[in-house]
């Protein structure tokens, strides 16, 4: 069982010290994360996505608890990790005034990939990012999309068991965003990597095999997207009322109703039972004046979940 | 370790060769500041712009300043008539200094009791002492002359004053004319590698770390004293090209004669680079910005050229600040320098020196690599 396991935290706390005295950026977590999945550390800005994945990584010093990548211990075997992890930081991290064959020349020789090897290696990774139309091109002229790329063709270079990605897709178009989920895809499925992947957006955790939900330095939710969309509790209605705040409040009031959140100009209500329920909400808003649109059931989504997840740990706080 | 070491060093190089005005910059910095330093610099300052208050306007007046003039260090720009007047312009700034001879000049010369009044501004260091050093010895070379006319007209009357009352003999060693660029460029060669090795480096790691490329850097396996390394081998290049350049003009240019070993120079100028490369990484790990880097270096230099010993002389400083001097390379390289270059003198007369040289370079090096982390925070 353990033999799977490949990153794994146990008690993670790391620790900040400000002038206000110490801020816990990652407050006790565990995770494990399998061989070949793709798990998704996911949770709004600020959650401490970024400094547990650079504690794990050993880029930071931990202040409390346990982390291991592929066994290595994230503090004692740094360089062990860094031989078989690849990593693409948040911002884009890669020397730009160095072409795109200079760069991912740069991270074989570091990774001391032999002469044959690289010969093989950067040529199939280039194809396979995109990339090989523009070798010569130096890094800092490449759009969001293609830098993203090459950070990721960089991380392989050496053939890493585990990629780490910080927000890959962060400023980058939802047609590039798409193309590098595919290729995450086709990494999983031809060489079954192990990845690991930070992101504030819900769609791409829906990609994910497992995810894990953070708030506050804290893991307030783990699982199969699934399993995290069923830790909601109730059933959730959608409609669109003609008069939006006045609605809102009443509902946010009636008996049965769980949780309101706003979805553009929509509500979406959780409720303990849907039919008595969205016939008493009908109800209640005709008595004031107010007419909805397109009322009825739908099945709650990451976001929804993760709104919901969210609210409820803020409260408990 | 050598393979990795060599692909920052490949890294380095593309990125220096790269920014060409950078590197334009850098090569051609330390010439241009030689050609400032070697022209404008001047320690004896000449030609002071001198207002003349002559009251007697008799033969021994006109005598005396003539001879001054004469003497190359002072320009008549003004004839003014009393002492009064010379104040006044030297307040204003027209002149530096002021000749005020009293009325009846040649009659006090006669006597041998003539007092001329010589004011400079103070202002100006160098100027004053320039000055100061220039009338004393135009006006007792031309009393000498005016006694030695005195005996030829009156032999007898001379006898009894036969010998001078002073006869000092003085030989300057080393550098005989007193040329100041053979006082600068030793000095100056060990300023410019001192400030273009620390910036080169510090500014090197903290860009690193500020455009956030050090976060890529540190999830591969180079260890730090490798990219440390890496990182510092195109500035040792391009510091030992200045030094050679520096060297080459100072020779062949300003006709500054090169006594000593050239090979001994060259080595103990390699190490010394290295003095700056550890106190650049130390800088760069204290500075989180390329700003903060910069004003600490700022700060580093002139304090370093103060305390160095490159224009003030080391041994007149109180004690303390001679201590605090120990801090800055330059203060061990200096004497080695000028001890290559102008005394021509070998590692004998030099081991002192250089042995502190040596320990300085292994403790700021130590202090470095244990300052230089490999985390984020």
């Amino acid at each position: 069982m353990t033999e799977r396991i490949v990153i794994c935290t146990q008690e993670l706390v790391k620790q900040f010290n400000t002038r206000g005295g110490t801020v816990a950026a990652v407050d006790g977590i565990d995770l494990q994360v399998r061989r070949g999945e793709t798990f998704g550390l996911i949770g709004p800005d600020g959650a401490g996505k970024t400094t547990a994945t650079r504690v794990i990584l050993g880029l930071l010093r931990r202040t409390d608890g346990r982390s291991s990548i592929l066994g290595h211990d994230s503090m004692d075997d740094t360089y062990a990790i860094r031989a078989c992890v690849g990593y693409v930081a948040q911002q884009f991290a890669l020397p730009g005034d160095m072409t795109v064959m200079e760069n991912i020349r740069f991270f074989a020789n570091v990774h001391r990939v032999g002469r044959k090897e690289r010969r093989q290696r950067i040529p199939k990774l280039l194809e396979f990012a995109g990339l090989d139309g523009f070798t010569s091109r130096p890094a800092r002229l490449l759009s969001g999309g293609m830098k993203k790329k090459l950070a990721l063709a960089c991380s392989l270079v050496h053939q890493p068991q585990v990629v780490m990605l910080d927000e890959p897709t962060l400023g980058v178009d939802p047609v590039s965003r798409r193309e590098f989920w595919n290729l995450l895809g086709i990494l999983r499925a031809e060489r079954e990597l192990t990845i690991f992947v930070c992101t504030p957006y819900m769609d791409e955790a829906e990609r994910c095999n497992r995810v894990g939900l953070m708030y506050r330095g804290k893991l307030i939710a783990h699982g199969t997207p699934a399993e995290v969309k069923g830790l909601v509790p109730g059933r959730l209605i959608e409609f669109t009322p003609s008069d939006f705040d006045r609605a809102m409040a009443l509902v946010t009031g009636l008996e049965g109703v769980l949780e309101v959140q706003t979805y553009g100009l929509m509500l979406h209500v959780f409720v303990d039972e849907t039919a008595t329920r969205q016939q008493e909400i009908q109800c209640a808003l005709s008595a004031q004046g107010i007419t909805c649109k397109g009322m009825g059931e739908i099945e709650p989504g990451m976001e929804e979940a993760f709104i919901g997840l969210v609210r409820r740990a803020r409260d408990s706080q | 370790m050598l393979l990795r070491i060599w692909a920052v060093i490949q890294k380095e190089f593309i990125q220096t060769f790269r920014d060409r005005r950078t590197l334009a910059i850098q090569l051609a910095m330390p010439m241009i500041q030689l050609f400032l330093f070697g022209y404008a610099i001047s320690m004896s300052v000449d030609h002071i712009p001198t207002a003349v208050a002559d009251q007697s306007l008799d033969a021994a007046s006109h005598g005396y300043v003539n001879a001054m003039v004469a003497s190359g260090y002072f320009d008549v720009v003004m004839y003014v008539a009393s002492h009064h007047d010379v104040l006044d312009a030297i307040d204003k700034g027209r002149v530096q200094a002021g000749i005020v001879i009293p009325p009846g000049f040649d009659a006090l010369v006669e006597r041998g009791d003539a007092q001329a009044l010589l004011l400079v501004n103070g202002e100006d260091l160098f100027t004053s002492q320039s000055a100061y050093n220039a009338a004393t010895s135009v006006a007792k070379a031309h009393a000498i002359s005016i006694l030695m006319e005195k005996a030829t007209c009156a032999p007898l009357a001379a006898a009894s004053q036969s010998t001078l009352p002073l006869d000092a003999r003085i030989r300057i060693l080393y550098n005989p004319n007193q040329d100041d660029l053979w006082f600068i460029i030793p000095g100056m060669l060990a300023m410019l590698l001192q400030v273009q090795s620390i910036t080169l480096t510090a500014a090197a790691v903290v860009r690193e770390r500020e455009v956030g490329t050090i976060e890529q850097l540190l999830v591969t396996p180079i260890r730090p004293a490798e990219l440390m390394l890496g990182k510092v081998t195109p500035n040792i290049l391009i510091s030992i090209i200045n030094l050679l350049t520096i060297l080459g003009l100072g020779v062949y240019w300003f006709n500054v004669p090169f006594q000593g070993d050239f090979w001994l120079f060259l080595w103990l100028a390699f190490m010394y680079v290295f003095s700056g490369l550890g106190l650049g990484l130390l800088i760069s790990t204290v500075s989180q910005n390329q700003r903060q880097a910069l004003q600490l270096i700022g700060m580093f230099t002139i304090v370093g050229v103060v305390l160095g010993g490159f224009i003030f002389p080391r041994y007149a400083m109180p004690p303390l600040i001679r201590i605090a001097g120990n801090l800055f390379p330059l203060t061990y390289f200096i004497p080695i320098s000028r001890g290559i270059i102008t005394k021509g003198v070998g590692i004998e007369s030099l081991w002192e020196q250089v042995a502190a040289l040596f320990t300085y370079i292994i403790v700021i090096m130590f202090f470095a690599s244990r300052a230089f982390k490999q985390g984020l925070d």
